[in-house]
């Protein structure tokens, strides 16, 4: 069964749904604790009650401690995916880690060549402090669910969920990201190409949080697409990342919703990339040839590896990956040749 | 579990909290606050949004353990939350430290909360703030489920753009259905709250 109502956040993707999981879009009260008014005196509450513990380190060292010693329990930060969850009885961790308290995730700097972005900084921050540095991530945050979700969920969420269907991920692909990943054994930098490993699955170790994600920062044009049917509140049936690396003379994709995991369209991205180079694209600043961009995106829709659900049929997908490839190309090649201030995306 | 937060400016506390238990559960099952309505609980509909520290958040997207501490207005508090701003020139979260016991709203009078008056007099005799009064006005309430969300979601849009674009307003509220369908009289109502703010009505 599959859900409508999932948003960009991507908390229940299609692709990872079971059979016998309930649907999300059916009407009335989703669960009985609403419908259960003396609460607290029933023996279903003193049930749950006795399930779950609400872990609230006051530190990151606290937060590790915490996880090293329940590494079941789940991170919580804004919510905006684990609330779900629990509200709909999908989900009854042992232990909630709430990460509210620790300061540090709420904080991002800006080096001299990456963002180091702490795991919770809303997307709303990023929409409007790291435009700059992050443009593909900063169109990305702005296609998120609505702003009370874009007040509450991070980039740390995404990654955590690892949903294929996360509004980060085509962006951290193109941008090039890595995810600093810490125990109580120590940290370490997990590359982004490294770090999806199934649907919903990530390289995380059972004792390990997301610290931060530290991402290069633009140094050339990078755009931002989205499909849904809406511009808001809305999971993508399909997103597109591209960001032009101008200093290396490379352009890098990031697909989302279109397969088990965030891909990169490799193949597209080589055959670009030589392109590019053969006709000295990058010196004379001319026109992508039509017949060398529209290979680009057949070769993005190739890299595809979708399913047909309720949101689109695997060929729909194809096809759109294929338009905003050749398009979010257009956008940004553009604006590498300074001829067009195109800057926005469109979802 | 016991939860000790501020609500609408005083301080409640809240015991026998489940810890997988929503804000949005709390505020309406365990201090009698039902003006936050319960619809989607995935955060899908903006019927529950209320501020968190000042921000608007989907209440049942909040874990109750979350809010340990912090200060959350719901739309019982609104009114008085909008004069306190007008007053102290534009904060009214108490983050600015002039928050003190004798201001907000108490739970007993919040629980006691109604539009009085009859007919198209909703409203009469009690004290709005200016967007309720201005929902009022442009008739931008039909069924009434989803006027809550809006109201605290244009609020605290209008105190970040005194005077919004319909783009502004359009995305402020994008979060938040009305499943009547009644967005133009929403648009109007929050078009008349930015026209009376900026002309000092």
């Amino acid at each position: 069964m599959v859900s409508v109502t999932d948003r960009g956040g991507g908390e229940r993707c299609v692709l990872a749904s079971t059979p016998h999981e309930q649907p999300m879009n059916e009407p009335g009260p989703p669960h009985t604790i609403w419908l259960k008014r003396n609460h607290s005196e029933t023996t279903e509450t003193k049930k749950r009650a006795g399930q779950m513990d609400f872990l609230r380190p006051a530190s990151w060292e606290e937060a590790l401690a915490a996880k090293a010693e329940h590494p079941t329990a789940v991170p919580i930060a804004g919510g905006t995916d684990v609330m779900v969850e629990i509200n709909f009885d999908h989900r009854r961790p042992e232990y909630l880690l709430d990460l509210n308290r620790v300061g540090d995730l709420y904080e991002w700097e800006v080096g001299e060549e990456t963002v180091r972005l702490g795991a919770s900084v809303p997307y709303t921050r990023i929409m409007e402090h790291l435009r700059p540095e992050l443009p593909g991530l900063a169109l990305a945050s702005h296609t998120v669910a609505s702003p009370q979700i874009r007040n509450r969920g991070g980039v740390g969420g995404n990654l955590g969920t690892a949903s294929p269907a996360g509004d980060a991920h085509p962006a951290l692909l193109a941008a090039g990201a890595r995810v600093e990943a810490e125990s109580v054994r120590g940290s370490r930098l997990i590359p982004i190409d490294d770090f999806y490993t199934g649907v919903k699955r990530n390289a995380l170790a059972p004792d390990e949080l997301i610290r931060a994600v530290h991402i290069d920062k633009a140094d050339g044009p990078q755009q931002y697409s989205k499909v849904g049917t809406r511009n808001a509140m809305v999971i993508a049936v399909c997103a597109f990342g591209l960001a032009l690396h101008p200093t290396t003379r490379t352009v890098r994709t990031g697909i989302g919703s279109a397969a088990p995991t965030p891909v990169r369209a490799r193949a597209a991205e080589e055959f670009l990339n030589a392109e590019l180079d053969e006709g000295g694209f990058w010196d004379n600043g001319r026109i992508i040839t039509p017949s060398v961009a529209k290979q680009f995106a057949e070769l993005c829709s190739a890299a595809c590896n979708p399913i047909d659900d309720v949101r689109g049929t695997a060929s729909y997908r194809r096809h759109a990956v294929g338009v905003m490839a050749r398009r979010t190309l257009m956008w940004t090649w553009e604006s590498y040749r300074g001829t067009a201030a195109r800057t926005e995306g469109v979802a | 579990m016991r939860v000790t937060f501020t609500v609408n400016g005083r301080p409640q506390e809240a015991d026998d909290v489940w810890e997988g238990e929503s804000l949005l559960y709390v505020l309406r099952e365990r201090l009698g606050l039902p003006g936050s309505k319960n619809a989607c609980e995935q955060g899908e509909c903006g019927s529950c949004t209320v501020r968190l520290d000042g921000v608007p958040v989907c209440a049942c997207l909040v874990a109750a353990g979350q809010v340990e501490g912090r200060d959350v207005v719901t739309v019982e508090g609104l009114a008085d939350f909008a004069k306190q701003r007008a007053e102290h020139g534009g904060c009214a979260s108490g983050a600015c430290g002039t928050a003190d016991a004798a201001e907000g709203t108490p739970l007993d009078e919040a629980r006691r909360w109604a539009a009085r008056g009859t007919d198209s007099q909703a409203g009469e005799g009690t004290e709005l703030s200016p967007i309720q009064q201005a929902f009022i006005d442009a008739g931008a309430v039909q069924c009434g489920f989803c006027t809550p969300g809006l109201l605290v979601a244009a609020d605290e849009m209008l105190e970040r753009h005194p005077n919004p674009t319909d783009a502004d307003i359009r995305e402020a509220l994008s979060g938040n259905l009305c499943r009547c369908t009644g967005y133009e009289k929403i648009m109007d109502a929050v078009r008349l709250a930015a026209a009376r703010q900026s002309e000092g009505v």
